[in-house]
């Protein structure tokens, strides 16, 4: 990206006039950025801030579809908190939940790792394949989950006449997690590998080249150069990830809506399920919420550091 | 020599493999769209479509064309939005040095971090108290809390590199700093902007969530929640499914071929910059 140069002439003439200039600037500038940020500063206030305050707020009311006519929603204190604490399904729903994000990171990031690590190498339409790679990343979700869907169907669909089975991924309550994660981990690849081979292109091939001078194999110099040179990249390749994983909803939600028989519902499904089905009940659905939001805060301010880290490193 | 040379077209064959495994499911979709009904329910189904016929994407379009124009309708609107936020912000951040650039920056990074499900519920409640349930403005300001955060924070990174004594120099000769802005810093930010403006599009093009929650009943049926009532109909009407599909990829199959490396950048955006 090329910005034009100021010409010798205006240089001249700015850097006569320059300290009175900057003080001129200094004075009022202040002012004008905060007109420039105001809309942003708005636009966060309303559709940021307020609607984290008041999600809490709905965690403490008792709002159900009457209150979608009438507006009214009595305050419940933490009622709603132990409701969904003490409902026999939210252990179930945690443990797809903590099962559904490690498989899935697990999954994506070897996968991700290995790709990043083969589009290192060059040969002839590496960088097409490479960006080719990256399309289901950038289609709608829906679309997605749309071809699973029917690649998954028991009767008809192309996975179980690969495989000689006759498995109902998607109808079967011990198979429909298993269906989700498998699409969720294709869908995650692409973000994986983007992440990961900018990492492994910031290694000096030096490294590599000095290694196999002293005889180090493949698996020698991924133990000893790649893994430990890339754990930044990792980590905030993890991190970034968990915090992601954890609020999958559109995949999940087309492909089987949570079922059958709660079978697939992670805590992102089952408190959607709770405000937007059945009885619209938007304080028991945000007080679930609210339990993501918590993990995603933890995880999130893990990688903010992280992150920071690798910059200053 | 030879050596490489051939570990070369090795390495080209396994790359080739291993994006058409990763582009299957893609296939299949193009594939089923253009299968006979009566085929699809064949076992094993058929790899190919020998028989082509494109009655699905005719039923596709005629079914949800609307859609499809609505969710433009919403893709337009949160582009436009989310440049009029987010171009002054981050000038005003990048260039005028605006007070509590830190902490906006911090925040969008917590936002984005937030469920977009608690979000949509918070939004509910609200949009339910406002009337802006069933409307256009309430599904654009929506998408565009995905796509905000982002364009801050591509067109600020951009923005620091132009040189302070460019609009110095334009400041000297008259320019206030709205004229700067637009005469200056906006034409030269065009790589950026472009970047912006194409993830704010997919980022609502793509929206399912706001669209299956801030709505109720027909009065706006972006493509998304189209094909999820489609599919929901229990139909076995697969072959209009995947065109519908097929249709709904265009704009981002289109997006990644104009404009390759923005879309690296873009991924790249949230995760190692600033």
């Amino acid at each position: 990206v090329t910005v034009a140069q100021p010409s010798t002439a205006v240089r001249v003439v700015a850097n006569a006039q320059l300290p009175a200039v900057r003080r001129h600037l200094r004075r009022r500038t202040r002012l004008a950025a905060v007109g420039f940020i105001l809309p942003v500063l708005v636009f966060l206030a309303v559709f940021f801030v307020y609607p984290i305050i008041r999600s809490v707020v709905l965690s403490t009311q008792d709002w159900r579809f009457a209150s979608f006519v009438t507006g009214e929603a009595p305050f419940v204190g933490l009622q709603n908190y132990v409701t969904v604490l003490t409902d026999p399904i939210f252990a179930t729903v945690a443990w797809h939940t903590v099962v559904f994000t490690v498989v899935s990171l697990a999954g994506q990031f070897v996968l991700g790792l290995a790709l990043a690590m083969f589009f290192t190498r060059r040969f002839p339409l590496s960088a097409t394949f490479r960006s080719l790679i990256l399309l289901p990343w950038l289609l709608p979700i829906i679309v997605s989950a749309t071809v699973w869907r029917w690649m998954f169907n028991q009767d008809f669909g192309i996975v179980n006449a690969a495989l000689g089975t006759q498995i109902g991924w998607l109808s079967d309550p011990r198979y429909a997690l298993w269906a989700v994660i498998i699409a969720n981990i294709w869908l995650g690849i692409p973000f994986n590998m983007v992440l990961l081979h900018g990492g492994l292109q910031g290694i000096p091939e030096s490294l590599y080249e000095a290694a196999a001078l002293d005889g180090a194999g493949p698996w020698r110099k991924f133990r000893s150069i790649t893994w430990p040179l890339l754990r930044p990249v990792t980590a905030v390749t993890l991190l970034l990830g968990l915090v992601y994983t954890i609020k999958v909803f559109d995949i999940i939600w087309v492909m089987t809506g949570g079922g059958p028989v709660n079978s697939s519902h992670t805590l992102a499904t089952w408190s959607y399920q709770l405000s937007f089905e059945d009885q619209h009940e938007l304080g028991l659905g945000s007080a679930a919420g609210q339990l993501l939001v918590v993990v995603a805060l933890v995880f999130g301010l893990i990688y903010i550091r992280a992150q920071r880290k690798e910059a200053l490193s | 020599m030879r050596a490489r040379g051939a570990r070369r077209w090795l390495d080209f064959t396994v790359g080739l493999v291993l994006c058409a495994a990763l582009l299957f499911p893609l296939y299949w979709m193009v594939n089923v769209s253009l299968t006979q009904p009566q085929d699809l329910l064949s076992t094993p189904p058929h790899l190919f479509p020998a028989n082509p016929t494109f009655a699905g994407y005719a039923h596709a379009l005629d079914t949800q064309l609307p859609n499809l124009v609505t969710s433009v309708v919403i893709g337009v609107g949160a582009v436009v939005l989310t440049l009029a936020i987010a171009l002054p912000a981050a000038y005003g951040m990048a260039k005028l040095r605006a007070p509590g650039t830190g902490v906006v920056m911090f925040l969008f990074l917590l936002a984005q971090m937030i469920p977009g499900i608690v979000l949509v519920m918070a939004l509910f409640a609200i949009y339910n108290s406002l009337g802006l349930l069933n409307s256009y403005a309430g599904l654009i300001l929506a998408d565009s809390t995905a796509s905000v955060p982002l364009a801050v924070i591509v067109l600020r990174a951009f923005m620091t590199q132009i040189p302070d004594e460019l609009l110095e120099a334009a400041t000297i000769d008259g320019a206030g700093r709205v004229r700067s802005f637009v005469s200056i810093v906006v034409p030269l930010s065009r790589n950026a902007i472009v970047t912006s403006a194409l993830f704010a599009f997919l980022f609502a093009w793509a929206d399912f969530l706001n669209a299956r929650s801030l709505t109720t009943g027909n009065s706006i049926v972006p493509f998304t929640l189209g094909l999820y009532r489609f599919i929901g109909a229990q139909t076995t009407d697969w072959n209009s499914v995947m065109a519908t599909a097929v249709l709904a990829s265009v704009p981002a199959t289109v997006l990644l071929l104009i404009a390759q490396r923005y879309v690296a950048a873009g991924v790249t955006a949230g995760a190692v910059k600033d």
